[in-house]
């Protein structure tokens, strides 16, 4: 059984603020398209719990809270580490009512 | 091209040392450099071998196993260098002995982020030993199981028969995606460690549902079987569950069908996720996902239900 890197990494640097930007394991899938589709799900997730996520120019992930705090954040792996931090408290997954939710 | 890293673990006086001592043995094996915590009574010295003072860096996240183990890194580096300038002879794999009482996951984070040390080498397996006489031996015995690829049992020749059945079954409970061996004196062909099949993914069907101790916070195992499941969600929900719930989740690991024509190999241990790797082909008939997860606080219907969540969500 042969075996190949489904997503290869890469660097990218920020054309604004010069930030190399290594991308995460679950953001190489490429492509715009996939990243709008991942952003209106982290949405639809973050939204259960008062947050709001849009992608910012393709590069970045701006989140708020319902208080106009906001959080620029690279990558989907700090998306849930700074919601925790607006919040004050985990975001879990297998919190019952965001499952009923996401499964209507 | 990568240079493989064999990271070998288990409890101390488990055999770790003559485990490796022995496979250096084999014809096949010369060409390996070894790195270890502390020099055990058993020699080695033979061989290319490098001792690591324990010196670690924490990370911001403050949670032990995202301590980056800056002295492997720096040996590791050190070992690049050498092979390159000719002061050491070639080698073709590393095997990192860790300390017995070791809890692995630093070393893997370490060479799965640490950046050199990730472009330079990667993570073959973890291999763990387990004394056949005594068994698992608390805590950090049983993570360190949980998060091997293979398991050896030692000194098979000192434990009666009854009782090796007893712990194999108790190993495959706990990690049911973990190859496992019984050897003696060490005797365990490098092939079977380094190389070959996973564990034959069909195994998983008859796996038994289990706590590691008679406690909710203790280690337990599942394995879940899903459908094709959408990748952007489960990237998503792995993310999220890794962050909300990383300290008890010792270790991820399975096939996933995302409609490929093959599966995408699935690996992380704790909050360390190996790179996705998509497999040309399934190993058998079965087009399932199967994802098997060992840690505590969770169960398989918890865990079911919200993965089919975000997926659906993805596709609604």
């Amino acid at each position: 059984m042969q075996e190949r890197v489904l997503y290869t990494k890469t660097t990218l640097m920020c054309a604004l603020c010069g930030v190399i930007l290594n991308q995460h394991w679950a953001e190489q899938d490429g492509g715009r398209r996939a990243r709008a589709f991942r952003a209106a799900l982290l949405d639809r997730v973050l939204g259960h719990f008062g947050l709001s996520l849009h992608d910012w120019a393709g590069g970045v992930y701006v989140l708020r809270d319902r208080k106009g705090a906001s959080a620029v954040v690279q990558d989907i792996g700090a998306v849930w580490s700074e919601a925790e931090r607006l919040l004050g408290r985990t975001l879990d997954p297998l919190d019952a009512a965001l499952v009923a939710e996401l499964s209507r | 091209m990568k240079t493989p890293v064999v990271l070998v673990t288990g409890y101390l006086g488990s055999g770790k040392t003559t485990l490796i001592s022995r496979l250096l043995e084999h014809p096949g094996m010369g060409e390996t450099a070894v790195i270890v915590n502390e020099l055990g009574e058993v020699g080695i010295d033979h061989h290319l071998l490098r001792r690591v003072d324990e010196r670690t860096v924490l990370l911001s996240s403050g949670c032990v196993c995202c301590v980056l183990r800056g002295d492997l890194a720096d040996e590791l580096r050190d070992l690049l260098d050498r092979r390159d300038a000719n002061e050491v002879p070639h080698f073709r794999r590393v095997v990192v002995e860790t300390t017995g009482v070791a809890d692995p996951t630093p070393i893997v984070t370490t060479l799965l982020s640490e950046p050199l040390v990730r472009h330079h080498y990667e993570l073959e397996s973890i291999v763990a030993t387990v004394d056949g006489v005594h068994g698992l031996r608390g805590a950090e015995s049983v993570k360190q199981v949980a998060v091997a690829d293979r398991l050896v049992l030692t000194k098979a020749d000192l434990v009666p028969s009854t009782a090796r059945a007893e712990l194999e079954a108790e190993l495959a409970r706990l990690n049911p995606a973990a190859r496992l061996r019984a050897a003696a004196f060490g005797e365990v062909e490098p092939d079977w460690l380094f190389e070959g099949a996973e564990r034959d993914p069909r195994d998983l069907e008859h796996h038994d549902f289990h706590a590691h101790g008679a406690h909710d916070h203790e280690v337990q195992s599942c394995v879940l079987f899903l459908d094709e499941v959408d990748w952007t969600a489960f990237g998503l929900w792995l993310t999220m569950l890794l962050q909300a719930r990383g300290q008890d989740i010792l270790r991820v690991k399975g096939f996933l069908n995302v409609g490929g024509e093959g599966p995408v190999l699935v690996s992380c241990v704790q909050h360390a996720v190996h790179p996705p790797v998509h497999l040309d082909a399934w190993p058998d008939d079965d087009r399932r996902s199967r994802l098997v997860f060992i840690g505590r606080g969770f169960t398989a219907g918890e865990l079911t239900a919200s993965l089919r969540a975000f997926d659906h969500a993805a596709r609604h």
